[in-house]
């Protein structure tokens, strides 16, 4: 057998999973995207944009926005989070404590982010940890659950090992010669890592950012039990589309649409995500 | 004072390894000056607390005059030229030359005409938008020179910069980085474990043995007249014998190995009777005679009768391993005069009593 068909008949089973569980409910999705809700909720299958044209008016673009937004604070606030503590962990912590540091980064996918939300419920609410020690304090309370802030918190919360873990990758590696010759040509600790460590973990940037932003554009946990569902997400419009309103086709035009914000954002990125793969 | 650098009684250890035990070293201005020694000498740490990479335990760093001890390398009057270059893979080769200049918060201007003439300094000219990657690796190290000398600093320290190299190209940078030296006059600190690299290029070398300079020297000095065992046999000086002093007389000393074959040995002031001492002899002033003509013509030269054992073809030269009673020497023959000889073949080996080298060792009673 040719390395050339080994190869194919290895990449077959991983194809065929891909086309049964990614192309082929995406391309239900479509199909029902383009229908109408019935009655009782099922789909018409008579195909119009209709419902891209719905999805396209102001009410949805502002909840778009605000999703783009969150995304992005989140994205910006794990970047500022985990680069100092990746750091920590990849070039200053002694090797052998490096991998039990890292698996303290990871422990909290031990339990199940919902599990670790309602946590975060007990942490903020009105008669909750930081409350009660105010108060012992003669302080509060204050209110800290159910608006912009607890939903970035949770997301940051629970993006964070993913920015983590890409940038020290990037950091860990990088050749400590490297600094040292930016140090012998003149770069104090500052200017060193501006001019350097900063632009060669550019790939573990890239990478940790897209990793955090994609999953951030549809969160609903966090603002659905951190915000209270006060404010509307994309994520939680979605999941609203399907599981109450019961307008599967309209939740659909939703989701597409989201994946071509997300699509766009790749495109523009291409350049250095691509150096984040070759890295 | 420019470029003068005085080491005074540097120690460095990591963890239980003493790396560089009490080191004083005065390094001339604008003299290339050659730290050599096997790996794990001490050299390179050596070069990395003149260049403020690593802290030393004990001990100054003065440059030009001023204790640099407790300055960062940012803040150093010194560059370096790194073993893999350390070229930034983020920037162009002309980006790479800069840096150091903008860092000195240069005008743009000004960092293009001094970064073009670095360039050109090393025959890089036009090259300066390549990426370091897309170089060979003889250029790369070319860049990396050019990125340290056009900051001007008062000294240059280079950290086996042609180790990576292949043989022809670093006998080529030899030379390159010799006449650079000469021409910009800055007092270059090189590190190598290559004793022809040393000899080619410096105009001093000190050998460092387990953290220690042992001797410092112009290369004809050092390869003339090398005072241990160590600095000999790292010189080439391949056969080295352990001898007693039999007796001293008239400017010659009779010596007598421990297997019983004896010879003479110019007298240097240092040999003392009944003394065990360490001696050695380059092979290329052994040399064979006919036994029956050495008979005749006595040149008052050492004459030892053994047999060939081996043979070490080196094309310019080869070295034959000849058994002298308990002894086994080399004795080098260059390809000129070179004849076939068999193995097993009885011969007759001719040094001169001043080609013994007396060597002074502390350990001469050892091994």
């Amino acid at each position: 057998m040719t390395s050339r068909r080994a190869a194919v008949l290895l990449a077959l089973p991983g194809l065929v999973a891909l086309a049964a569980l990614f192309v082929a409910p995406q391309a239900l999705m479509f199909e029902s995207s383009l229908g109408r809700r019935s009655f009782y909720g099922g789909v018409v299958h008579q195909w119009s944009l209709d419902n891209y044209r719905r999805a396209l008016e102001p009410l949805y673009l502002t909840i778009l926005a605000r999703s783009v937004a969150l995304a992005l604070a989140t994205t910006l606030l794990c970047l500022l989070l985990a680069y100092p503590v990746a750091y920590w962990i990849g070039r200053r912590a002694p090797m052998r404590a490096r991998n039990a540091l890292l698996v303290l980064v990871i422990l909290p996918f031990w339990t199940s982010f919902l599990v670790r939300m309602y946590a975060w419920i007990f942490v903020l609410r009105t008669e909750g940890l930081v409350n009660t020690a105010l108060g012992l304090a003669g302080l509060g309370p204050l209110n800290l659950l159910y608006n912009d802030a607890a939903v970035l918190l949770g997301q940051v919360y629970g993006e964070l090992p993913f920015m983590i873990l890409p940038l020290y990758a990037s950091l860990e590696r990088l050749d400590r010669s490297l600094l040292e010759a930016a140090a012998d040509l003149g770069a104090g600790p500052g200017r060193a890592l501006w001019r350097v460590t900063l632009p060669l973990s550019r790939p573990g940037i890239v990478a940790g950012s897209v990793l955090v932003f994609i999953p951030s554009l549809g969160a609903y946990l966090a603002p659905d039990l951190l915000g209270g569902a006060r404010t509307v997400y994309m994520g939680s419009l979605i999941q609203s589309q399907f599981a109450f309103v019961r307008d599967a086709p309209f939740g659909a035009a939703l989701s597409f649409l989201l994946s071509l914000v997300v699509l766009l954002l790749l495109l523009v990125f291409r350049r250095p995500l691509g150096e984040a793969r070759r890295a | 004072m420019r470029g003068v650098v005085a080491l005074q009684g540097l120690r460095k250890a990591f963890g239980d390894v003493v790396a560089v035990r009490d080191v004083s070293l005065e390094i001339r201005s604008g003299e290339f000056l050659t730290l050599l020694g096997p790996s794990g000498c001490g050299k390179t740490t050596l070069l990395r607390m003149i260049a403020g990479f690593e802290p030393p335990d004990a001990g100054q760093v003065l440059i030009s005059g001023r204790d640099v001890t407790a300055r960062p390398a940012y803040q150093r009057p010194v560059n370096t030229v790194f073993q893999q270059y350390a070229l930034f893979p983020h920037r162009t080769v002309a980006g790479n030359v800069a840096f150091g200049l903008e860092m000195q918060r240069l005008g743009k201007a000004q960092i293009a005409e001094r970064v073009e003439k670095a360039l050109e300094m090393v025959r890089l000219g036009g090259l300066g938008d390549r990426r370091p990657s897309q170089l060979s690796g003889g250029q790369q190290q070319r860049v990396a020179l050019a990125r340290a000398v056009v900051l001007e600093p008062e000294v240059l320290l280079l950290d086996e910069p042609m180790a990576a190299l292949d043989l022809k190209l670093r006998q080529e940078m030899r030379v390159e980085v010799k006449n650079l030296q000469e021409r910009l006059g800055i007092t270059f600190v090189f590190v190598t474990h290559d004793q022809e690299e040393a000899l080619v290029m410096s105009d001093r070398i000190a050998v460092m043995n387990r953290g220690c300079v042992e001797q410092v020297g112009a290369p004809e000095a050092l390869y003339d007249r090398p005072r241990t065992r160590f600095v000999a046999d790292f010189l080439a000086v391949r056969n080295l014998l352990r001898a007693t002093v039999v007796s001293v007389s008239s400017g010659r000393a009779a010596l007598r190995t421990p297997g019983g074959v004896t010879f003479a040995a110019a007298d240097d002031g240092g040999y003392r009777a009944g003394a065990a001492v360490w001696v050695g002899v380059r092979p290329e002033r052994m040399r064979f005679v006919e036994a029956e003509a050495s008979e005749l013509n006595d040149d008052g030269d050492n004459r030892w009768h053994g047999t060939l054992e081996d043979e070490i073809y080196l094309g310019d030269r080869t070295d034959w391993r000849v058994r002298v009673g308990e002894e086994t020497v080399t004795v080098a023959e260059s390809a000129a005069v070179a004849r076939a000889r068999r193995r097993g073949e009885p011969v007759t080996v001719s040094f001169p009593a001043d080609a013994v080298l007396r060597l002074e060792d502390a350990e001469a009673e050892g091994r």
